[in-house]
């Protein structure tokens, strides 16, 4: 009864040997408390870049008296290999997991550290893009509004890249210093690697969606 | 694996009060949490209240110069804005805070910290928004200037920066090009902090709700209330985000100069319309819905019936949350969309009517042959199904598109909106205070002040918004400073009827402050009730549930005090008071030792971060506005780390809680 009580309180999710007895307390769904928050809140996230991609197809297809607008600049290629470098940072992040899984502490720390730096590796290539953009094509915020949702679009992506390098980092950080990751930690690597993957999928549909599918043919 | 550590240490020493000012800063009890909402969206309904009277005298008369127009624009933005994000849904996630865990059999909320960190976002969100009123005329935001404002320079304004472009700030109107004041960035920004608050409570109950219902309670045992507000979240899950999309759009359109609204560079202001009613709609139902749970719970207490078609209620409940993603053009039939969308829009709107219309009959059916007692919350109950009826209906009619075009910005729009807003979320908030009250306090509110109460507000309601909607329909526009004289007669009825609901909340305020300190004592169960929250003394002890109980079927506490005649009607079992009182005792004293959640540092200090950033923002052209974001983002960032370091409770050996 004392563990029952201790578990009910400890509901903040910190998963580990407590959660059998958890579970035998409470009609539950099994999925642990904190996963099952970041899964609503990623089902949030859709929608918060759903409502980007939306901003953003519906200026592509309008003219400007202002140009130029993003279409008629992509670099195709450049973003086609920006994107490979982020792809590939999702398998890392699953040889991370499977690592820690086996209990092997050095190969978890030698992937989160390849995942945050492939993460970085596709942060410096938008840096270098919107360098580019501005520059060299002059298309700034101000230019025109197909610009403006361009820039806002994926410096938000951006921004969600750069937060899961900081998680990244984090998780090195602590099994730096403690040795390793715990039974505990082991769940903090698995919500980072949802988040992660979450901002990897949503950039294969801004690559294809607002990259491909909008790109003027012949421009860049 | 042995030698690995599970935490670093920690930033803070851990708080310890338990009593004062500190232990109700640094508490992470969903009870406390819950309380402190409460108190603060009362004191914002006051300020809101206090804004419609100054309005209302103001339109006593057709030609009044009470309020300058800038001021006048101010204070009827500022008071939808409060009534609806810093009244309606905190006064709602009050309820929910303090009653989710004790509805459904639980200890706290799933993430105690989180949900602490949900109160102080929005207290200072609120705080925020409102201090706008310090910073009059200080600088204007950067962006595309040189066009005058919607009103003339030279307007006096005694209230400062309040925001004025309405609260679903139409754009280009409350773009920087018409509002180039500070004020409506208090209100874009104030608004986005507010969401995250929303953004993460409504994370926490969806887990709560999924993963710490009692043993037993499967889904169709849980209480209406409780499923009420898992539809709200998942509203506010799935609408959040678009506003706060739009609401950066407009940030940055305001701040860095963006285009998305400035039609003269091919911006498209009705992309506002769209995505702010996309949220907007939704944001109507979050308004409403946890006080149809609330009434849903208050009806068979006092009907001494189980309620009528529970699992139908159920389910309306979960359609009005999925057509309410889809009518959102109904607010916008007047822009200029297409005939075919305006069909569209029109008949999905019809079809919202029908899971309303099953609610209020099963709430019928509820009362009807029920042997009822008309205490206070049930008068409540009994007086938002009647408002909220005739703003329901008021409401289908705006489906029809060519009326709704009549009506379009007229006051029979502000009169459809206050009957379910105020006749509908505020009688059914109220009402549940005066049910709840002994949960929260162990004591009774005074019925016949109570009685008082809801008839002066019953009679003042209708008679501040029943004219409204014949002046609405005789042509007199929204948010108008002045009118045609020949409508003055109602509009001073009007302006009557405001200050007998100001009289009505004062004589709440003094039952309130009385019954709190001298009322009844309630005992153990003083309605004779049906869920969970009362099978545990009153007030309700820290630890919630001595023992977590196992539930057998819906109102499991009603069961365990009635049986069944065959004729179907209740009889009390013999054993029924016994077993209450013993309930009473085991509640008070555990017989085994309860640990709870230890009190945290860091939800407050992290909560702290955010308005720094916005300031920062609005001021970003400054040194200081620069310094500002980055003051903020460290603070935030510190205690984030301190959050992850600390344990949510201290260890504590199985051993000692044996003894």
């Amino acid at each position: 009864m004392t563990s029952a009580a201790h578990d009910e309180a400890s509901a903040d999710g910190d998963g580990g040997p407590a959660l059998e007895a958890h579970h035998a307390e409470h009609e539950s769904t099994g999925v642990e408390n904190r996963k099952l928050a970041m899964w609503a809140f990623l089902s949030s996230e859709f929608l918060f870049f759903g409502a980007l991609i939306t901003n953003y197809l519906l200026y592509s297809s309008r003219d400007f008296a202002q140009g130029p607008t993003p279409a008629q600049i992509y670099d195709i290629p450049f973003t086609s290999v920006s994107s490979f470098v982020l792809l590939m940072s999702s398998l890392t992040m699953v040889l991370a997991h499977n690592a820690v899984s086996r209990g092997d502490q050095g190969a978890t720390r030698t992937w989160l550290l390849a995942t945050a730096m492939l993460g970085s590796v596709f942060l410096a290539g938008q840096v270098f893009e919107f360098t580019e953009f501005i520059t060299l094509e002059g298309m700034t915020l101000r230019t025109n509004p197909a610009a403006s949702a361009f820039y806002v679009l994926t410096g938000f992506h951006g921004t969600h890249v750069a937060i899961g390098v900081i998680m990244l980092l984090s998780l090195f950080g602590l099994s730096k210093r403690l040795g390793g990751l715990s039974d505990k930690q082991f769940l903090n690597l698995e919500l980072v690697g949802l988040y992660w993957h979450f901002v990897d999928i949503i950039w294969i549909v801004i690559f294809t969606v607002v990259y491909l599918l909008t790109a003027v043919p012949g421009a860049g | 694996m042995t030698a690995i550590a599970d935490r670093p240490t920690t930033i803070f020493r851990r708080p310890t009060a338990e009593t004062g000012f500190w232990s109700w800063i640094t508490s992470v009890d969903h009870k406390k949490v819950g309380i402190m909402y409460g108190y603060t969206a009362f004191i914002f309904f006051i300020v809101g209240g206090l804004e419609a009277l100054l309005l209302r005298i103001h339109l006593a008369s057709a030609e009044s110069n009470f309020l300058s127009a800038a001021d006048y624009n101010g204070l009827f933005t500022t008071h939808a804005v409060t009534m609806i994000f810093l009244v309606v849904m905190p006064m709602s996630a009050a309820f929910m805070n303090y009653l989710i865990p004790l509805m459904i059999g639980a200890r706290d909320v799933a993430f105690p910290r989180l949900n602490a960190l949900s109160y102080w976002i929005f207290l200072f969100g609120g705080i925020f928004l409102y201090s706008g009123l310090l910073f009059s005329g200080i600088t204007a935001p950067t962006g595309v200037a040189g066009i005058p404002g919607n009103l003339d320079p030279t307007d006096t304004r005694s209230f400062g920066a309040l925001p004025d472009g309405g609260w679903f700030m139409y754009q280009p109107n409350a773009g920087a090009d018409f509002s180039p004041s500070t004020s409506l960035d208090f209100a874009v920004i104030g608004l986005q902090i507010l969401g995250i608050a929303s953004l993460i409570s409504s994370v926490n109950f969806i887990v709560t709700f999924f993963n710490l219902r009692a043993k037993g309670m499967r889904l169709l045992r849980v209480p209406v209330f409780i499923w009420m507000t898992l539809v709200v979240a998942f509203l506010l899950l799935f609408s959040l985000p678009i506003i706060a999309i739009a609401l950066f759009m407009v940030m940055f359109d305001r701040q860095f100069g963006t285009l998305f609204f400035d039609a003269t560079a091919g911006g498209d202001p009705i992309l506002w319309q769209h995505l702010f009613w996309l949220f907007g709609h939704p944001e109507v139902y979050i308004l409403i819905l946890p006080a149809m749970g609330i009434v849903s719970e208050i009806l068979p207490v006092f009907s001494r019936k189980p309620l009528f078609g529970y699992a139908a209620i159920v389910f309306a409940g979960a359609a009005i949350g999925f057509l309410g993603f889809g009518v959102w053009a109904h607010h916008m039939f007047a822009s200029g969309i297409t005939t075919v969308a305006q069909a569209g829009f029109g008949l999905t709107t019809m079809t919202i009517a029908i899971p309303t219309g099953v609610k209020i009959f099963n709430w019928l059916g509820t009362m009807w042959l029920g042997r009822i007692k008309l205490k206070t919350p049930m008068l409540f109950a009994i007086g938002f199904i009647a408002m909220f009826t005739i703003g329901g209906l008021s409401g289908v009619t705006h489906s029809v598109v060519p009326s709704d075009w009549q009506q379009t910005d007229t006051y029979y729009i502000v009169a459809h909106f206050h009957y379910v807003l105020f006749g509908g979320s505020i009688l059914g908030i109220f009402g549940g205070l005066y049910y709840w009250f002994p949960k929260l306090t162990g004591r009774m509110m005074n019925d016949r002040i109570g009685k008082v109460h809801f008839w002066l507000w019953f009679i003042g309601f209708n008679m501040t918004f029943a004219p409204m909607h014949w002046l609405g329909l005789q042509g007199m526009i929204r948010r108008t400073w002045r009118y045609d004289p020949s409508l003055e007669f109602w509009n001073q009825i009007v302006s009557v009827g405001a200050f007998v609901i100001a009289i009505g909340l004062l004589v709440f305020i003094y039952n309130f402050w009385t019954s709190k300190r001298r009322g009844e004592i309630a005992g153990m169960d003083p309605w004779d009730a049906r869920t969970l929250e009362w099978a545990i003394p009153n007030p309700t002890p820290a630890h919630n549930f001595s023992v977590v109980p196992t539930v057998h079927t819906l109102d499991d506490f009603w069961h365990q005090k009635y049986d069944e005649d065959e004729e179907g009607r209740p009889v009390r079992k013999k054993e029924a008071d016994d077993h209450v009182a013993h309930l009473g005792e085991i509640g008070n004293h555990p017989p085994v030792p309860v640990h709870l959640p230890n009190p945290s540092y860091f939800p407050v200090v992290m909560a702290a971060g955010l308005p720094l950033i916005g300031y920062g923002i609005i001021f970003h052209t400054s040194a200081l506005g620069k310094a500002l974001i980055v003051v903020g983002v460290l603070i935030s960032l510190v205690a984030l780390i301190g959050w992850g370091a600390e344990p949510l409770e201290e260890p504590h050996s199985p051993l000692a809680g044996a003894h």
